[in-house]
């Protein structure tokens, strides 16, 4: 399957979703500028973490009105191939309208680097296949603007459409307020649209797709989606 | 020319970590007569048109497309004439 890494300036985690791709799965893969206004043919596009912009305004705002972001929304309106946004690429897609909610200041404040633990709540998504119902796994989280909020609505419609795709949680999968790293309604760490064919997290999987890094939990994301092909 | 005032708060409700924070500083200076700090941004826009509804028009528009987030925020504006 060909990937698409989007690039914008101030983008940071580019070469690590590269190489997963790249070295790991060893699938073809190329960078998308940001200033591009076509789109090639992707089977997944990632849109990377980082500080788009120097988060200037509000975390992605200024990166949704990039000239590629139009292509990006018609790809995945389409239903054309996969979207994952992490981190940065997560805020992206909620100001970009393409999931819903927004992603606040930490309930504390503090710029949160460490590993987390997530619950699998939907392995029923392409981005999810190749986790077994209600998986634990150890991703690392680095993030200042995560704490995911949305109206009363937003959420139950969620819930209901089963487009909550992963939880913060504790070693043994409790979704416990005390596992929750930064005040996230309802523990959401990463959330899919109604088709299933966009996914905002605010974990790293790139970051723990090899086990020199410390963890290969985030491997299977990647793999999930390969099954595709 | 107009020159326009935005002010975009959080919606009422909404965690307000920054404001939170900001009060306690200025609790720990001695003011203990603080109850509330909520902070905001405030965007000063020129505008070069003459014509005040099109200005007021545009302006609800940049907001709802770019400077405030409606999931989150409120704005409000403040139009004043050309100098």
């Amino acid at each position: 399957m060909k990937f698409g890494v989007v690039v914008f300036p101030g983008s940071n985690c580019d070469y690590d979703c590269y190489n997963v791709i790249h070295r790991v799965l060893k699938q073809p893969v190329e960078f998308i500028w940001h200033a591009d206004k076509d789109l090639n043919d992707f089977g997944c596009i990632i849109i990377p973490g980082g500080f788009s912009y120097g988060d200037y305004l509000r975390a992605g705002a200024i990166a949704h009105c990039a000239n590629i972001m139009p292509k990006i929304k018609e790809f995945a309106q389409e239903g054309r191939g996969l979207v994952l946004g992490i981190c940065n690429g997560f805020q992206i897609l909620t100001e970009a309208g393409l999931l819903p909610g927004a992603l606040q200041r930490n309930k504390d404040i503090k710029f949160i680097c460490r590993y987390v633990h997530l619950k699998c709540v939907n392995n029923r998504t392409n981005f999810t296949r190749g986790y077994k119902p209600g998986q634990v796994a150890r991703i690392p989280i680095a993030h200042g603007e995560g704490n995911y909020s949305a109206d009363k609505n937003t959420l139950d419609n969620l819930v209901r459409k089963k487009q909550v795709i992963f939880k913060y949680c504790d070693e043994k999968g409790l979704v416990t307020e005390a596992a929750n790293p930064n005040g996230s309604m309802l523990n959401i760490a990463g959330i899919c649209n109604e088709k299933h064919n966009v996914l905002g997290m605010m974990p790293h999987p790139e970051r723990c797709s090899e086990s020199i890094l410390g963890s290969e939990d985030g491997r299977l994301i990647f793999e999930s989606i390969l099954r595709l092909t | 020319m107009f020159s326009v005032k935005i002010y975009i708060r959080l919606k009422e409700g909404l965690l307000d970590p920054q404001g939170k924070t900001i009060g306690s500083s200025l609790k720990a200076l001695g003011y203990k007569e603080v109850s509330e700090v909520k902070v905001g941004k405030l965007i000063e826009i020129n505008l070069s048109t003459k014509d005040r509804n099109d200005a007021s028009k545009k302006i609800e528009e940049m907001c709802r497309k770019l400077l405030a987030n409606p999931v989150i925020e409120v704005f409000e504006y403040k139009i004043e004439e050309p100098k």
